[in-house]
């Protein structure tokens, strides 16, 4: 019998197949081990001890949240209260959150986890992205908190948090734009738990997505 | 031989296919409201919002995709296996406890919509979470339904022929079931929410889907061309080596930005830059078939399927790989994230990657079972073809131009706030793009006015052979 390439055998490729497969998936599974690992949720010892996580603990809601450029990483960071002289985050300087900075971690938790159900539960991932998945008919939210628009309305209010959760509560009154928001009966303490998950998603490190947010508008006209 | 009657497995396939068609044109019906929104925000606003018609265009999509997909599964098992599907009863039952729990599902997000943030609306209203919005118990009804779907392909395997092509459909069917797992739980962390989302995601519509494809086109090519089956098969494996080997990594292109550590950002851009090479290949590979059998003086057994499958391979090219690559590398990604980008690549790479294979393995059913030796395109076949095809490619065209428009204004100008945000969709280019993305849409509708008219007379006709055929056999 004449023997056959292996290039035309199917056996060659199905085993080719079988193993390329099984690899590419080994790998996978071990990245994701490592992802998981530097994914976890901080803790408030996190914050006390100053230790940088990628997503903060939700008692991060007590401290100010910025969003500068690290020299370092070459992209913005979460600046989580106040920034030191190497551009990175003091976790000291606090900020109110209606009308408190102490928010226990059980507190802080409880209120996040109310406010991703209210995110999910009113599918505002269909009109808005998150972390910029989602759909493109409203803003993207990942840094939401930090939107300048916000702090033109929180004298307003007295304080960003109230404006926004004013405007959750009843979107159509306060719109701005032709496309509206509509209202999702979204209650006050939904609202206030939205806007707590908004604060907390703000400091998560997202490797500089968006870039420059807020800082420019237009080649002269700087935000700040 | 079975000669030209139907296997039951055959006749389940065609129950599946009706549903599909169904939901298809719910599809564009949803996917035309948004589309009229983007212009006139005030239409149907707090009545059906942009988000319910948006979420519905979507859900309907992949419904229908999965539908027609269990479907060509049903109709190809008994044909390769060369014995009836096993358990043909449970498969039956299981189709209609699936579409009444679709109608239940949809019937919700219609009406009901929107829940309060608590675990009930997790469980009974929506899980919120795009393209995977239906609730916890539908999504434990989907499990119990395709176990039993597995079943059936297992059982009737293992009792029957066991052809490449089904060892492939084996091995991506219980892979694809078992990732929708990945997708069934619920935590506060939205970077690990979204993470294993993207497992459910991505693994499917650019891993396993794609495989499904290949293994589909393949028993096509061999439907339509008289293909070789050696060749089939081997080119099959091929394909997946390829598609698994920059598919599976090339799942770290969605793990740019959402709180994941960087070293994705080399290994998704990598293996998302080799996601094209298995698409160009199977291009390569139809067009190659169709020109040795043109050659050796062979005809097209059913033009309409083979029409299909060519706009599938050209389509899922262009729209998965050219339109995925244009946007696929971290440093362009950066700004184009959450644009109209990756809206204009999804609609022509669904279309190109699987409505059109879809459409093509519908219409092979519906030529046998009419009992036809030879499928031609009829007139009304050729203008849906064309009005499809040509609608979802201009359609993308205008969704890239609105998509340069945004990213340019909103990110590059704006840096991503509110304000730049609103200034880019109010910009003019943009507003232009999606004036032609409604027109484009109106031509898609118009086309698949014409498919269903094609589709339903081809189904109308009676088996004209059928008492020729029991002659013969006697």
């Amino acid at each position: 019998m004449e023997k056959v390439s292996v290039w035309s055998s199917n056996r060659f490729w199905r085993r080719s197949a079988t193993w390329v497969t099984g690899v590419s998936a080994v790998l996978l599974i071990l990245l994701t081990f490592d992802s998981m690992a530097q994914m976890k949720m901080g803790t408030a010892a996190d914050l006390k001890n100053k230790v940088d996580k990628r997503i903060p603990s939700p008692t991060v809601i007590n401290y100010k949240i910025d969003y500068q450029l690290s020299r370092a990483r070459g992209h913005e960071v979460p600046i989580i209260g106040g920034m030191d002289a190497n551009g990175k985050s003091k976790y000291e300087v606090k900020e109110k959150f209606f009308g408190r900075d102490n928010y226990s971690e059980e507190e802080a938790r409880t209120l996040i986890h109310k406010g991703k159900l209210t995110i999910q539960a009113k599918n505002c991932m269909d009109c808005h992205t998150f972390l910029g998945n989602g759909a493109y008919y409203a803003p993207d939210l990942t840094k939401a908190w930090l939107d300048p628009t916000w702090e033109t309305l929180a004298p307003a209010y007295g304080g960003k948090e109230y404006a926004i959760a004013a405007f959750l509560q009843n979107p159509p009154a306060m719109a701005m734009h032709e496309r509206k928001m509509p209202n999702l009966g979204i209650t006050k303490d939904e609202a206030k738990a939205v806007v707590a998950y908004l604060k907390f998603m703000s400091a998560i490190d997202t490797n500089g997505f968006p870039r420059n947010f807020g800082k420019i508008k237009g080649a002269v006209n700087a935000w700040k | 031989m079975h000669g030209n009657r139907l296997y039951e497995g055959q006749k389940l396939a065609l129950k599946y296919y009706f549903v599909a068609m169904v939901l298809f044109g719910a599809q564009l019906l949803f996917g035309l409201l948004a589309a009229i929104q983007f212009l006139y925000p005030d239409f149907l606003f707090g009545i059906l919002d942009f988000s319910i018609n948006r979420m519905v265009h979507i859900n309907a999509l992949v419904v229908w995709l999965l539908y027609a997909m269990i479907g060509a599964v049903y109709w190809l098992l008994p044909d390769e296996a060369q014995r009836e599907v096993v358990g043909i009863k449970f498969g039956n039952l299981a189709f209609y406890v699936l579409t009444a729990a679709v109608a239940v599902v949809v019937l919700v997000y219609l009406f009901i919509q929107v829940g309060p943030g608590k675990e009930s609306t997790i469980w009974f209203i929506t899980e919120g979470r795009e393209y995977i919005e239906a609730p916890r118990w539908a999504d434990i009804g989907i499990v119990a339904v395709v176990l039993i779907f597995l079943y059936n392909v297992y059982a009737t395997v293992m009792s029957g022929q066991r052809t490449g092509i089904l060892a492939v459909l084996m091995a991506d069917l219980i892979a694809l079931a078992g990732l929708y797992l990945a997708g069934m739980f619920y935590t506060d962390n939205i970077a690990i929410d979204q993470y294993w989302w993207w497992w459910v995601v991505h693994l499917w519509v650019e891993a396993t889907w794609e495989v499904y494809v290949a293994a589909v086109g393949g028993y096509i090519l061999m439907k339509t061309l008289n293909a070789n089956r050696k060749v089939v098969e081997m080119w099959l494996w091929i394909e997946v080596a390829m598609m698994f080997g920059s598919g599976i990594l090339g799942l770290g292109h969605h793990y740019f930005w959402i709180g994941t550590p960087e070293y994705w950002w080399e290994i998704g851009a990598l293996f998302s830059a080799l996601e094209p090479v298995p698409l160009v290949g199977l291009f390569v590979h139809v067009l190659y078939d169709w020109g040795k059998e043109r050659g050796k003086g062979n005809q097209i057994n059913n033009t309409p399927a083979f029409a299909w499958l060519t706009v599938e391979t050209f389509g899922n090219f262009l729209g998965a790989g050219v339109w995925g690559f244009m946007h696929t590398l971290p440093q362009i990604n950066l700004y184009t994230h959450g644009t109209q980008w990756p809206a204009a690549h999804g609609h022509l790479a669904f279309f190109g990657a699987y409505v059109a294979i879809l459409i093509g393995a519908i219409y092979l059913a519906l030529q046998k079972k009419a009992g036809l030796e030879k499928l031609k395109m009829s007139k009304a076949g050729w203008w849906a073809i064309s009005l499809i095809t040509v609608g979802v490619l201009f359609m993308t065209v205008a969704l890239t131009l609105s998509a340069y428009t945004q990213t340019m204004v909103e990110r590059g100008m704006y840096g991503a706030t509110w304000e730049g945000y609103f200034a880019a969709q109010a910009n003019e280019w943009f507003w232009q793009g999606m004036c032609w993305r409604l027109i484009t849409g109106l031509m898609v509708i118009a086309g698949y006015a014409l498919l269903m008219y094609d589709m339903i007379r081809l189904a109308k006709k009676a088996p004209a052979s059928e008492a020729e055929v029991s002659t013969a056999a006697a």
